[in-house]
């Protein structure tokens, strides 16, 4: 306990890795002993992290990295095994044991061939998307980024559907590709700022000092990995596939973490790396709200002409993410946090989603849209739990998409209102394909004989899908603690990307003036690099009373 | 008698040889006791060519207690310093591992003769005068030591039709590249035979020891014709030793033919030696003009990470994929000579990515063919990417340490070939090589394809009605060795670092350390 108490994190992460080490020393064909230990550590994994919620300090004194544990590793690098979360990793770390515990449930009567390496396999993922979460030291950092790709691989290549092949090599690569190019970008910071430590806030302050060249191809070169992993619009071409591909718990967790970990890499490195002076980072900031908004609508778009249920799914995280990556490329304390809460409602919703195709295809092997119809009369409680995750993907207020879209949309807007009203045009596209997917597969009378007698949820699948269910509601009508927990780190980040921004709070000039201008007339901090601007707490617009 | 024997070891430096003796004592004695055995006994050959292996291990290890300082012998022709320990470890290793996998290989191909140990001895040997040598004539006697007991080992299968014919495309062009190098050091030779030597100091060394090279090749500046010349066959000669493009052809050809055991032997034992001449005579002769060299590898570096890797895509055998990706690896131990000759700075961790990079090479090599060894059986190689279809069933320890040895020649952490491909990029981008860095960045992407191509054949294909392949406890414990040193390696890498950076060999006149 003593040792839980002051390295709570480590516990965290390498739970999953013992329940991995023991399923090794299972005999092959024992299936039920590895589905009982697979989902008892799965389970034990989300236990454990929860005292995170409460140990987590919102006191402004406590320290920005909490539950932090430092050890040298290889120190002829530099490199240290380094652990600390902050608010925004607090809120990813809980997505993913929870999300975790409930796919390894939901996997239970799924995979039934080869099970033992499956559940090794999971926990292993669980370790590598944790470790990308909590680790405060690049090189750490980099190691839990590749590792996790391998499990990711074989997940999709071997409890895949028919293309699964090409699908998980074609993931594995794409992602490969940014992964490369980061590690360069890494090693150049390293390398920039004297050497001699790969401490991530250290790096990252001395990132400010360099000339504004270094800043736009450091920028550049972590971009491409994260932009792949969210991904961002020409990058996403691996995600149809390897989210279809993939298994459903796959699927859950590709969805719901994976692809956090490309928008956690853009808030937690891209942001301080870009660019102090004003004219680039203008420059790149367009550049990447434009993007994002063409992505938010070729998402939505390509998702109106899909067949199949879990391509359309897939394709809707593409324009979903896209919202994520508008908010925080928006660089207003609003639209940050309302991506963060959007990523997490994203994993929520869609992972919902997800685990609803499952239901329909461990039941039917098909995912083609064409094949049902009518499903609510012979599985009503089913249909009202989809019901619900389809209102919260496509955001209906007290339900939790609505907050986070509507928080995006507003910091959006106090750049430009041009933004927030494409952004707009994504989110009524949204309600048109999530409905019409809904009416598609649900309403009507049931014509295809084959789903006449279909079963209603299970016990099990309930367990699944409720707590989800729970929690959509939750953020939905009570969202403060996340935005409490949210509010500091938001709050660092904006005041060291967007100087200006609480400048102009301060002097009460009108949202309406775009941001940016504001971060021009802040020019006068370029000099002044990892500047500490006397903040003050109240002038943090509390979203949350916005809607009251 | 003994009194002279007496003098010899201690007096003339032949203390130094003792590594080199014990091997040479137990080949003899293979050779003598061979036709004595029966044919089930045939093991007793690797038994002796492992004690070999053991003595000589001891008498390098007890050499580190005059290597720190840089130990001379036999006029100056002979240099034991750490440099010449770590790579003679590598070599003991790499042959030690291969008479354990080669025991059970053997058996099946009924080709068991005591010759085959004992030329690995002899070619042992040679390795270790090539990193031993710092004079040209010990050095190419070295090469071609071990280079001849190649061609024969290369050709050992003597029934089979690919093994005959590597041998001899082996045997022809590495006689032609040899006449290459030894034309290089000809030219070497006699630049140092025709320089003022009164720098050097009263007693005159040989003209082939390479520092009087270095003072000759100095004085004659980056320009000199004869300078270019010679520097363009020897690496000409030692690149087709190392397998880098554009020598590079025999390679496919040799790998497929040859026993696997000694494909693995070759591509890691016969590559970090010629790499540890190659380093020899960079640092040394060449270091002065460096400038010329400096781009040339740089050439030849990215030409062997593009035709390796690309080439190696379509292969549909396992040891002509491994032949082409281990020229990629090639690619990036030039790549880390660069960044070494351009700075002091440079030279530290350029020099310190390649130690490491050819250590873990030679395990993770050796473990890749390990499996394909484990597959061969009565009438197969097991060399197809077929013959590993389904393997997480047929044999699941193998399989898991075909994916660990392949994940770590792709360079994914957190396992020994990521950390050898870090220090190579460190030291690039160190030094401000950023377009060379991003190549090799790049190319593990292709890499991972083609491995995971192997990858994919093991744990996604079904195993149809193949046989379960049994693994030996011999190949347990080289399994066991290999596995733990790329997992180590990778997960803790300290200790290897230090081991890396003791290694290092300061060229003269070297600051900054």
């Amino acid at each position: 306990m003593e040792f839980y108490n002051t390295h709570i994190l480590t516990v965290v992460l390498f739970t999953p890795l013992v329940g991995s080490l023991v399923l090794l020393f299972v005999p092959r064909d024992s299936v039920t002993v590895h589905r009982v230990i697979g989902n008892l550590f799965g389970f034990l994994g989300l236990i454990v992290s929860l005292p995170l919620i409460w140990r987590f300090s919102l006191d402004p004194a406590a320290p920005r990295y909490q539950f932090p544990e430092t050890y040298d590793w290889i120190p002829s690098i530099g490199a240290h095994y380094s652990l600390g979360i902050d608010g925004i990793s607090l809120l990813l770390v809980m997505l993913t044991t929870l999300l975790g515990a409930i796919s390894i449930l939901s996997s239970w009567s799924a995979i039934k061939m080869r099970t033992k390496e499956y559940y090794i396999l999971f926990l292993l993922l669980q370790v590598g998307m944790l470790g990308v979460f909590m680790a405060l030291d690049f090189f750490l950092f980099y190691m839990f980024w590749e590792v996790m790709l391998v499990p990711m691989y074989f997940l999709i290549g071997v409890w895949g559907s028919d293309r699964r092949l090409y699908a998980a090599i074609k993931f594995f690569l794409y992602t490969l590709v940014g992964s490369v190019i980061m590690l360069l970008g890494i090693l150049a910071l390293y390398f920039k700022a004297g050497g001699g430590t790969f401490d991530m806030p250290t790096l990252l302050a001395s990132a400010a000092q360099f000339d504004t060249r270094t800043q736009v191809l450091l920028f550049w070169a972590f971009f491409f990995a994260f932009a792949i992993k969210v991904p961002m619009f020409p990058f996403h071409t691996w995600l149809p596939d390897a989210h279809t591909e993939a298994p459903t718990a796959g699927s859950v967790i590709l969805a719901g973490v994976l692809l956090k970990m490309g928008t956690y890499g853009f808030i937690r490195f891209s942001l301080p790396l870009l660019p102090q002076d004003a004219a680039a980072r203008h420059k790149i900031v367009t550049i990447m709200l434009v993007v994002s908004i063409i992505g938010i609508i070729y998402g939505a778009l390509v998702c109106m002409m899909q067949k199949d249920m879990k391509k359309l799914i897939a394709y809707s995280s593409v324009s979903h993410l896209a919202f994520c990556t508008l908010g925080i490329f928006a660089l207003t304390p609003n639209g940050l946090s309302g991506s963060v809460i959007q990523q997490i409602n994203h994993g929520l919703s869609t992972g919902a989603l997800f685990l609803i195709v499952g239901v329909l295809y461990e039941r039917r092997h098909t995912r083609l849209i064409s094949e049902y119809g009518g499903l609510s009369t012979p599985m009503p409680a089913f249909a009202a739990i989809y019901m619900i995750a389809t209102l919260s993907s496509l955001g209906l207020p007290l339900l939790n998409g609505f907050i986070g879209e509507f928080v995006i949309l507003r910091g959006t807007y106090e750049v430009s209102i041009k933004y927030a009203a494409w952004a707009v045009i994504g989110i009524i596209l949204g309600a048109a394909y999530l409905l019409w997917l809904y009416q598609r597969v649900m309403f009507g009378s049931v014509t295809n004989p084959a789903n006449e007698h279909l079963p209603d949820l299970n016990a099990r699948e309930y367990a699944t899908l409720v707590p989800l269910i729970i929690l959509c509601f939750w953020i939905g009508i009570y969202p403060k603690p996340l935005f409490r927990v949210l509010e500091r780190p938001v709050q660092q980040i904006v005041e060291q990307v967007n100087p200006g921004y609480y400048g102009a709070e301060r002097a009460a000039a009108p949202a309406a003036t775009p941001a940016l201008a504001p971060a021009e007339a802040g020019g006068g901090a370029v000099g002044m690099p990892g500047m500490n601007m006397p903040s003050s707490t109240e002038a943090t617009p509390a979203p949350e009373s916005e809607k009251k | 008698m003994l009194k002279a024997f007496q003098t010899f070891m201690q007096q003339d430096g032949g203390g130094l040889l003792l590594p080199e003796m014990m091997l040479v004592l137990f080949a003899m004695g293979i050779l003598l006791t061979d036709y004595l055995l029966e044919a089930r006994d045939k093991y007793f050959n690797a038994l002796m060519a492992m004690l070999g292996v053991i003595f000589s291990g001891i008498c390098l290890w007890q050499l580190r207690l005059v290597a720190d300082r840089g130990a001379v012998g036999f006029s100056n022709s002979l240099l034991v310093d750490p440099f010449f320990l770590f790579f003679g470890f590598i070599f003991l290793i790499a042959t030690a591992l291969v008479i354990i996998l080669s025991v059970r290989y053997l058996q099946i191909e009924d080709e068991n003769h005591g010759e085959y140990y004992a030329l690995m001895l002899f070619a042992t040997v040679g390795m270790m005068f090539m990193a031993s040598g710092y004079d040209l004539v010990v050095e190419f006697v070295g090469l071609e030591t071990m280079a001849i007991s190649f061609y024969v080992l290369a050709g050992f299968l003597r029934r089979d039709k690919r093994s005959n014919e590597g041998a001899v495309k082996y045997l022809l062009l590495g006689a032609f590249s040899s006449a290459i190098l030894a034309y290089g050091f000809s030219i070497l030779y006699g630049i140092g035979a025709m320089a003022n030597l009164s720098s050097i100091g009263q007693s005159l060394p040989p003209r082939t020891n390479l520092d009087v090279i270095a003072v000759a090749v100095e004085a004659r500046g980056h320009t000199d014709l004869f300078v270019l010349l010679a520097l363009a066959t020897v690496a000409a000669g030692l690149f087709f030793k190392v397998a880098a493009v554009p020598f590079h052809q025999w390679a496919p050809d040799v790998y497929e033919g040859a026993p696997t055991p000694i494909t693995a032997y070759i591509s890691v034992a016969s590559k970090t030696a010629s790499f540890a001449l190659l380093l020899r005579l960079l640092l040394t002769v060449f270091w002065p003009v460096r400038v010329d060299w400096e781009m040339l590898i740089a050439g030849v570096a990215i030409a062997s990470l593009t035709v390796g890797n690309l080439a190696a895509i379509t292969q549909t055998n396992v040891k002509r994929m491994l032949a082409y990706s281990s020229i990629s690896h090639v690619g990036y131990v030039l790549l880390g000579i660069v960044a070494a000759a351009s700075s002091p700075l440079g030279f530290l961790a350029g020099m310190k990515g390649v130690a490491f990079y050819l250590f873990v090479y030679a395990f993770m090599t050796i473990g890749a063919f390990a499996v394909l060894i484990v597959l061969q059986r009565q009438g197969i190689i097991g060399d197809e990417l077929d013959d590993l279809n389904g393997l997480y069933r047929r044999s699941p320890l193998s399989a898991l340490m075909l994916l660990i040895f392949m994940l770590s020649l792709a360079g994914i952490p957190p396992l020994a070939g990521f950390l050898g491909k870090y220090f190579i990029l460190q030291s690039l981008i160190d030094t401000g090589h950023v377009r060379l860095a991003l190549f090799g960045a790049l190319y593990i992407v292709p890499a991972l394809y083609y491995y995971f191509r192997i990858v994919a054949h093991a744990y996604l294909y079904e195993p149809g009605n193949a046989p379960l392949p049994i693994v030996s406890i011999g190949q347990r414990i080289a399994f066991a060795v290999m596995c733990f040193v790329t997992v180590a390696a990778g997960v803790y890498p300290e200790p290897f670092v230090r081991l890396a950076t003791y290694s290092l060999f300061f060229p003269s006149g070297f600051s900054g350390h």
